[in-house]
């Protein structure tokens, strides 16, 4: 694994005043992502739109697919090929990419997909907020496989989360996923761009050894294999069928139990490395406010509400939600009364807190189905409730 | 201290633009924090539409307007809609030839200027909005007219940029000369 710093090209050092959407654009061009493929849905259009304005200046690559699939499907043969790639879609398109999500999470492909969340099933609110992706983000794709998704809450994180997302998808070569929503999506903010030397990034691990001894599928000892580019001169076979070291399909039971424990392990025993939140009176507090995206700026009314009426209320927002901290959900649950999740769903992250409470402390769902944000009201009478 | 703002008007007066424009002017600028959201629905043309500001010395956490200390009403739609939310105390920006505006008991200061007229008058009603924030600029002093200027490239195009000058220091002026007329 190398580190280096950013390419000067991609990045537009300074301060802007961004949506969530265009800075998404900006993070991933200073994080070096030189491939862009696909299709426009609202409201993620406006980072496909930055993206045909910007990359074709620096040397990159935008295309408009016919659809979801063959996005996700192009961005997986561009990493292959050696380049950074990135799609971005919201509700429906993300259902329409699940498959070939899966096909990057088994080839072990580095990709960055940005969800700009609106409100589902099906069509719903094309142009309002939701957060109910985030179980399909973990779960969509068939057959076990660890993703990781992060939850920018700002124009500014929207930035420097994309270059997260990338360094993180070529440490451990996994699909990483932005999981915003509409709203931080067209939110505008100052959004400051630092110079190209104070931006590191990480690149995979290349492969350097005799090209007649490469093995796209043999773990290095921190359980990730080495990549080579299509077209460098390696012969390699990749599949999305169960595969040996080689990359061939070795259809039987014995190298399923090789293979996927790995897909899984790779991320689960990195996740402390991985995980990020942030914690604000959480040492003294008897009720935890548990939120991520907008929905934690939302909460953050209540919660000063509260905070003035004497009550102890912590707050725990998760920038990362997968891998969840799982961890940490457990230690909080031994010394709090209640957990509080406002999400803009009908309660998806909110099961992970039960699981991890494990019945320690209780946990109190507050479900938005979407089309607006949470009136800070029913959030504070959760807390109130909570604390009775 | 939080001041919340919001423009209104129908979809097509460049009502949104002027939320952009203020944002950034405060934020990139006036050193200030300046949060902006928008209405973005199916909304067309001709129909009701708002952008809504949030500014703060701070960071701002909660990025929503819910008693604006300003309301800026370039349509009656917009005035009807939004003028309850409007805190006691506030500040209403009316274009005066497009907005009638019912007496109301509480404690609000009225700004009136005919903005498209003007703009008519500079030849193209579509820098109203530059007219208007020009006289917000002057009345509310919330920013400063240098950052709004500065603001504008890349929001205008370049080819109208003195063109919407012209408006925003047409407006400015008017609300200086209101605003010694009231003294």
């Amino acid at each position: 694994m190398k580190k280096i710093t950013a390419d000067p090209k991609g990045v537009l050092t300074g301060v802007h005043y961004l949506d969530g959407d265009f800075a998404i654009a900006e993070g991933a061009l200073a994080a070096g992502c030189r491939f862009f493929a696909g299709y426009p849905i609202t409201p993620s259009t406006e980072v496909a739109e930055r993206f045909a304005e910007r990359i074709p200046l620096i040397g990159g690559v935008f295309i408009q697919m016919e659809d979801e699939l063959g996005s996700i499907a192009a961005v997986i043969g561009a990493s292959w090929a050696g380049v950074k790639a990135m799609t971005v879609t919201s509700g429906p398109g993300f259902s329409l990419m699940m498959e070939n999500i899966g096909l990057a999470a088994m080839m072990e492909v580095p990709c960055v997909i940005a969800n700009v969340q609106r409100g589902g099933p099906s069509t719903g609110l094309p142009t309002l907020p939701g957060q109910g992706d985030m179980m399909q983000v973990r779960w969509g794709s068939h057959g076990d496989y660890e993703i990781i998704a992060l939850s920018p809450n700002s124009p500014q994180e929207c930035f420097d989360l994309t270059i997260e997302a990338f360094n993180l998808s070529e440490m451990y070569r996994v699909p990483v996923f932005i999981m915003t929503d509409e709203c931080v999506g067209h939110m505008h903010e100052r959004v400051v761009i630092p110079p190209p030397e104070e931006i590191e990034l990480i690149e995979r691990k290349w492969y350097e050894g005799p090209k007649d001894k490469y093995l796209p599928y043999k773990p290095d000892k921190d359980m990730i294999p080495f990549m080579v580019k299509a077209g460098d001169g390696y012969r390699f076979h990749t599949t999305g069928l169960t595969h040996d070291e080689r990359g061939y399909p070795v259809i039987n039971a014995e190298c399923q139990n090789i293979l996927v424990p790995r897909l899984v392990e790779k991320i689960k025993k990195n996740a402390d490395k991985i995980i990020k939140f942030e914690e604000e009176e959480t040492d003294t507090a008897e009720v935890i406010v548990i939120s991520y995206g907008i929905t934690s700026r939302v909460a953050i009314k209540a919660v000063q509400e509260a905070r003035e009426k004497g009550m102890k209320v912590g707050t725990l927002r998760l920038i990362t939600v997968w891998p969840f901290p799982e961890k940490r959900v457990k230690e909080l649950a031994e010394k709090v009364k209640a957990f509080i999740v406002p999400e803009i769903n009908y309660g998806q992250i909110v099961l992970e807190v039960e699981r991890c409470a494990g019945g320690k402390a209780s946990v109190i769902g507050v479900p938005h189905c979407g089309g607006g944000v949470h009136d800070p009201d029913i959030i504070f009478n959760a807390i109130k409730e909570a604390l009775k | 201290m939080m001041i919340e703002i919001r423009f209104s008007g129908f979809g097509g007066q460049g009502i949104i633009r002027c939320g952009l424009i203020t944002g950034k002017a405060l934020a990139l600028f006036d050193n200030k924090h300046a949060t902006m959201t928008q209405s973005f629905g199916p909304e067309a043309r001709g129909s009701a539409c708002s952008s809504q500001l949030v500014v703060s010395e701070d960071k701002v956490l909660y990025p929503y307007v819910t008693n604006p200390h300003i309301l800026v009403a370039m349509s009656q739609d917009a005035y009807e809609k939004y003028y309850p939310e409007l805190r006691d105390g506030g500040t209403l920006i009316v274009d005066g030839d497009l907005v009638k505006v019912k007496p109301d008991k509480r404690n609000i200061k009225i700004y009136s200027i005919p903005a498209t007229r003007f703009a008519e008058e500079l030849g193209n009603k579509i820098i109203a909005n530059l007219v208007m924030l020009g006289f917000f600029t002057a009345v509310t002093k919330i920013v400063s007219p240098d950052a709004m200027k500065k603001a504008l490239p890349g929001l205008v195009p370049d080819r109208f940029l003195d063109l919407n000058l012209k408006a925003f220091d047409r407006g400015y002026e008017y609300g200086k000369q209101i605003l010694t007329s009231q003294k």
